[in-house]
């Protein structure tokens, strides 16, 4: 163990950034869960998906001169790039529901969990065969710069903004060193995920659509009765997570410089954790389960060792299901019948 | 008639639980279905409600043909369905609920004069309208099952049970309201195991059993019947 207290700041950014995409996918499978009582395990896929059809956009859009041409037009390449992924992704998600899950509703619970598996293979060859079996380089068209704080020469505190090829000493005098620095992506991700877990929230406990949701999934069948439509709050929850999930997807191709056919196995393993960990089901649970998930993995990978952070993931889930099965934010009401 | 039901067939797999049903409800009557356990009474409303298809038969409601279509088409014609067991969501608030039961409606200030109506109806409501259903007790929860079936504007009020597990008095209350709702000109299909309250609410009855119609009757005339009085009346 090396472990440095001078590090934790910056192992909590960290964390912060990679926990935001944890959260941007567990929703999804918790949002799922919540209504079908089902694992989607293709769920990882929409975040690979996601990033490819990220990829797509952005090539198509770059080349317009509008979208390169400025900053604005920059902000815009990658804005629009997003959101019609998510918008493409969350068809698919729809899709897959329609044809792979609902002729199975009926069917004992196995068989949708391996109808999801067969659905996460066929997706993973299909990028393998038809795009590529490598990791293809994900571009950041736009200059990222690291927001600084830190000590100066003098030792006191400072603040500062590096490009890539800035040296802190340069700025801040010899002896100067960062405490902790937020990168150009790291904002962005950080502050775009907030918004969307933010907008969801709201959305799924004000709105009359949210509302149904949430009816749908404490008792289905009642729900119908309201004059729920409920093959329509199934879409709209199947369109959601892989929206989400896609959004997720085009920032770790940013974050990490790339993407690969099988991207989403591990972090979408990891966002189950985390959804599981927040309580199964519950939205605001699978949120901060999200967080509660990139914190811990950042601050193992920084004071352990970067081989554990994949394994602190397992630990955490099997403490969980020791220790506080229902999740950090399990049901509390207790339920008449 | 504002309900005609005729010849019910409803299957679940290869068990025959309604073997051709026939029911009638005019408009503003309340008409009461009883009979044993498992004699077919909830499955009746289901499939009028939507929950259950029928294999065979008609649901005629206000002239239109309506077997076989799904629970929110059916809600959408106003036909409220307030199930066994109440029902309520747990998670959410007992106002949550009553806006549940409003959710095909978009009439947000008639939607808000029905929910002081229910509240004037059940007080014990509104004082518990920040509460979550699932915390309060069975007869609130019954109490909120039906207001939340008022909230939908009911033209036809389907009640599974609603005296189930309830204390006498709490009976009381819920058939004072069914009473009082029928005087307001809402027409009612009861589902009843306590035949007695059910039969003396009642303008007309039908006893059921193992999926048949075995008597009908008005209530009076059911009260009075000797087989009803053996049978569920607890009569000797
Ligand atoms: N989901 C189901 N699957 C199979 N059989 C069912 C199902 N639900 C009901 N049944 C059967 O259908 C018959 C009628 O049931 P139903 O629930 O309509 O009775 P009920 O008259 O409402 O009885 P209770 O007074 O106990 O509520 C029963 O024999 C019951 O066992
Ligand atoms: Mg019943």
């Amino acid at each position: 163990m090396h472990f440095n207290i001078a590090d934790v700041p910056q192992q909590l950014v960290n964390g912060l950034t990679l926990g935001g995409m944890y959260a941007l996918i567990a929703l999804g499978y918790t949002l799922v869960y919540g209504i079908l009582l089902m694992i989607n395990f293709a769920h990882s896929e929409m975040f690979m998906a996601g990033a490819y059809f990220g990829l797509l956009w952005l090539n198509i859009l770059s080349k317009q001169s509008f979208f390169t041409g400025s900053a604005v037009g920059l902000v815009l390449l990658y804005g629009v790039s997003i959101v019609l992924s998510a918008i493409m992704t969350g068809i698919l998600g729809v899709l897959i529901e329609r044809f792979a899950y609902r002729p199975l509703r009926h069917a004992p619970r196995l068989a949708p969990l391996i109808s999801a598996i067969g659905v996460s293979l066929f997706l993973q060859n299909a990028v393998l065969l038809w795009v590529s079996s490598r990791s293809i380089p994900f571009p950041v068209k736009f200059p990222v710069y690291q927001y600084t704080l830190a000590r100066d020469g003098s030792g006191s505190l400072a603040f500062t903004v590096l490009g890539a090829s800035d040296k802190i000493v340069d700025k801040l005098g010899q002896g100067a060193h960062a405490i902790v620095q937020f990168s150009t992506l790291q904002i962005m991700i950080i502050v775009v995920t907030l918004v969307l877990l933010f907008v969801l929230d709201t959305f799924v406990s004000r709105t009359k659509l949210g509302k149904a949701m949430r009816a749908t999934a404490q008792d289905r069948d009642t729900a119908g009765l309201m004059g729920v439509d409920i093959n329509r709050i199934i879409a709209i929850t199947f369109f959601i997570g892989p929206a989400m999930g896609a959004v997720a997807g085009i920032f770790s191709g940013m974050y990490y410089g790339n993407i690969k056919y099988n991207m989403g196995f591990i972090p979408g393993i990891k966002s189950f954790t985390a959804a599981v960990l927040g309580g199964i089901g519950n939205l605001r649970g699978a949120m901060l389960g999200g967080f509660v998930l990139g914190m811990a993995e950042a601050l193992a990978s920084g004071f352990i060792s970067t081989a554990y952070k994949d394994v602190i993931a397992f630990v955490i889930l099997i403490l969980v299901l020791i220790f506080r099965p229902g999740g950090l934010l399990g049901e509390s009401v207790v339920e008449k019948v | 008639m504002l309900l005609t039901v005729e010849n019910l067939h409803t299957f679940y797999g290869q068990i025959e639980a309604l073997k051709g049903i026939d029911v009638e409800v005019a408009e503003g009557e309340i008409v009461t279905l009883i009979g044993a356990n498992g004699a077919g009474k909830s499955t009746t409303l289901k499939t009028i409600s939507g929950q259950l298809a029928p294999r065979e038969g008609k649901i005629v409601f206000a002239g239109e043909e309506i077997q076989g279509m799904s629970a929110h088409q059916v809600a959408a014609k106003r036909i409220v369905h307030v199930p066994e067991g109440r029902r309520i969501f747990p998670r959410m608030t007992v106002e949550e609920n009553l806006e549940m039961g409003a959710f095909l409606r978009n009439d947000a200030e008639g939607i808000a004069a029905d929910k002081e109506m229910v509240f004037e109806l059940f007080p014990r409501l509104k004082e518990r309208r920040q509460q979550k259903g699932g915390t309060l007790s069975g007869g609130e929860q019954q109490m909120l099952a039906m207001a939340r079936g008022l909230m939908a504007k009911p033209k036809l009020l389907m009640l599974d049970e609603p005296s189930m597990g309830l204390a006498p008095v709490v009976v009381e209350t819920i058939f004072e309201t069914i009473e009082r709702l029928h005087q307001e000109g809402i027409t009612i299909l009861l589902v009843e195991q306590n035949a007695a309250m059910a039969l003396s609410v009642a303008d007309r009855g039908y006893v059921l059993e193992t999926g048949r119609i075995a008597l009908t009757g008005t209530g009076k005339e059911l009260l009075t019947n000797e087989q009803v009085r053996k049978t569920y009346l607890g009569e000797v």
